[in-house]
């Protein structure tokens, strides 16, 4: 019977910017890790819910979003269906930030970064950031007393530092522009790029993590099933050759 | 220690991927039942508690509401001693008026890019197309700075001394055309033509509305109304909104420098707390990268709490396999 291994095509083959950029996407991130079926087993806590929770709440809040932008800044004022927009708006990102603040401290006491990540955690921290930047911009163009106020407060620090020259708190105009087009194009795409990031480089493993644990198949774990973990011991394709048990076991867990 | 550094190590069980045991997912199922339930959150939290959404104010209502402040303020506005007259860059030239952090002058940096002059913005311009006042502008665009800012000086005393600062209490004095100044614009104020008249020196749209968030800033009536709503800067204001809702309560780091004595009582506090805020900052998004930061997850094991099923299964799995299967191995 003929051998019907799939040969990966090799990087030559593509001979374009576009092939080329195509080769180094699929390389990257396959379509079985952009949209997997299973995950490792350690990914069984309430607190991988959060970062989901986010994105969830990102909807709603580009979504209220966009119904208020079409009616304008001052239609919530004057209309019972606009004030419970404002409202969801509101509570959209209420919500967002809630559940972006559990996933960021999640992340930290998971030491998420581990492995390559940096980028990972870095896109989180900056995606945290770009929120907060819309955010504000959206509570400065309320057009109310809060937003009055909040503006009148806000220019103090930015003119010290010198940006209120050019982002000035009190031009409803510039801030629209602001809060509509440019803050949501950047956090949707650093969102985007964390996201593609996590599937890139798969969930973080537990801190203590080790060839040994049952669940990585380590025959180690017989003899020092609750002890500590030892020293990490590299396991190669060879490696998992030469144990039928551990490929079985892995089969099995599947 | 490198792993907790984020770099990539071939020999690191973080940096390959996963070859133990997995467990069913779907991706896009969580994403349709998360959307459902923060859907339903929100939903069920608008419908029970609304959003906030006090009228802004307006210098008609102000100088409906406080009369005496209105004419106070116009007053200064009108002598160049108001906050706003003397802010510095990017409204006015006024020198040592920037916040600076040491040698560093960031707000200079700009230079006067939203030219505010209070006088003739908030008070002679608006009256220029008033019939009533012209020969009032007249008199005042006519005199010298030391004449103007004589009768102002005058004049604000003298309110001082009123009671209730009235304008109708206020003796005879030298304070040349100013009462009438600031009594027609007052009632200027009060029909509420004032508002449009200034809004509209920001551009026919009247979208910039530095202006007359300027001129409220500069009275009292503004401010002691949001401090009435708790939202000053020494009442976490940064982070408060109307009514009672959580507001921006991501900002509670940068409105606590606010709170320290040290910081917030200083001339430069906010470049500091911009500054520390701004710090603080990049250190989060280089976690990865600094000592100690990096490692405390591995010394305080919340972690544990994460992972609890994974660690107590650690062992577990193989120690139940069939005997023979380990022999195998």
């Amino acid at each position: 019977m003929p051998d019907e291994k799939v040969v990966p095509e090799e990087p030559e083959r593509w001979s374009t910017w576009t092939g080329r950029a195509r080769g180094w996407m699929l390389k990257r991130l396959p379509p079985d890790r952009l949209l997997p079926e299973d995950q490792p087993s350690y990914v069984a806590s309430w607190i991988y819910v959060f970062g989901m929770g986010a994105i969830a709440s990102l909807v709603f809040v580009i979504g209220s979003g966009i119904v208020l932008a079409l009616n304008g800044p001052a239609w919530y004022h004057v209309s019972a269906l606009g004030h419970f927009v404002n409202s969801a708006h509101l509570w959209s990102v209420e919500l967002l930030f809630l559940t972006m603040v559990v996933h960021l401290w999640g992340k930290y006491w998971m030491a998420a970064w581990r492995g390559g990540r940096a980028l990972t955690w870095m896109t989180g921290a900056i995606s945290f950031f770009a929120s907060i930047g819309a955010a504000f911009t959206g509570y400065l163009v309320q057009t109310n007393f809060d937003s009055q106020w909040i503006a009148f407060e806000a220019k103090d620090a930015l003119n010290a530092v010198g940006i209120g020259a050019w982002f000035s708190v009190t031009d409803l105009g510039q801030l629209l522009t602001w809060h509509i087009v440019l803050m949501p194009l950047a956090v949707g795409a650093i969102v985007a790029l964390h996201v593609l990031l996590v599937r890139v480089h798969g969930v973080v493993p537990p801190i203590d993590a080790a060839e040994s644990d049952a669940q990585l198949g380590g025959s180690a774990a017989v003899t020092v099933a609750e002890e500590p973990p030892t020293a990490p011991r590299p396991v190669t394709e060879s490696a998992a050759a030469a144990e039928p048990a551990l490929v079985a076991h892995q089969e099995v867990a599947r | 220690m490198s792993a907790f550094m984020g770099s990539r190590r071939r020999d690191d069980l973080a940096s390959r991927p996963w070859t133990g045991r997995k467990r069913h997912y779907d991706l896009f199922k969580e994403l349709t039942v998360g959307t459902l339930v923060i859907g339903i959150a929100v939903v069920a939290l608008s419908a029970v508690f609304g959003s906030p959404d006090d009228r802004g104010m307006t210098l008609a209502t102000w100088a409906k509401a406080a009369p005496a402040d209105f004419v106070a303020t116009a007053t200064a506005e009108l002598g160049r001693t108001s906050d706003s007259a003397t802010y510095g860059p990017p409204y006015t030239r006024t020198q040592g008026a920037s916040q600076t952090l040491g040698p560093i002058d960031l707000q200079s940096f700009s230079g006067v890019r939203i030219p505010i002059d209070t006088a003739n913005d908030f008070v002679i311009r608006p009256l220029a197309s008033v019939p009533t006042a012209q020969s009032a502008v007249a008199l005042w665009r006519a005199a010298g700075t030391a004449q103007q800012t004589s009768w102002t000086d005058a004049y604000t005393k003298a309110l001082a001394k009123a009671p209730g600062g009235s304008p109708t209490g206020v003796a005879a004095g030298p304070y040349g055309p100013v009462p009438a100044l600031t009594g027609t614009l007052l009632g200027m104020a009060r029909s509420g033509s004032l508002d449009g008249v200034i809004r509209s020196e920001g551009g026919f749209a009247g979208l910039d509305v530095t202006r007359p968030t300027l001129f409220l800033g500069d009275g009292a009536y503004f401010n002691d109304l949001a401090a009435t709503l708790h939202l000053s800067g020494d009442q976490w204001g940064v982070m408060n909104e109307t009514g009672d809702y959580p507001g921006q309560s991501w900002l509670w780091l940068f409105s606590l420098w606010y709170q320290i004595p040290a910081i917030g009582g200083a001339p430069n506090a906010d470049v500091l707390a911009v500054g520390l805020i701004g710090l603080l900052s990049i250190a989060l998004v280089l976690v990865p990268f600094i000592p100690g930061l990096r490692t405390l997850p591995r010394l305080i094991p919340i972690h544990r709490l994460v992972w609890r099923d994974y660690y107590a299964k650690r062992g577990t799995a193989l120690r139940s396999r069939p005997r023979a299967a380990l022999d195998d191995a």
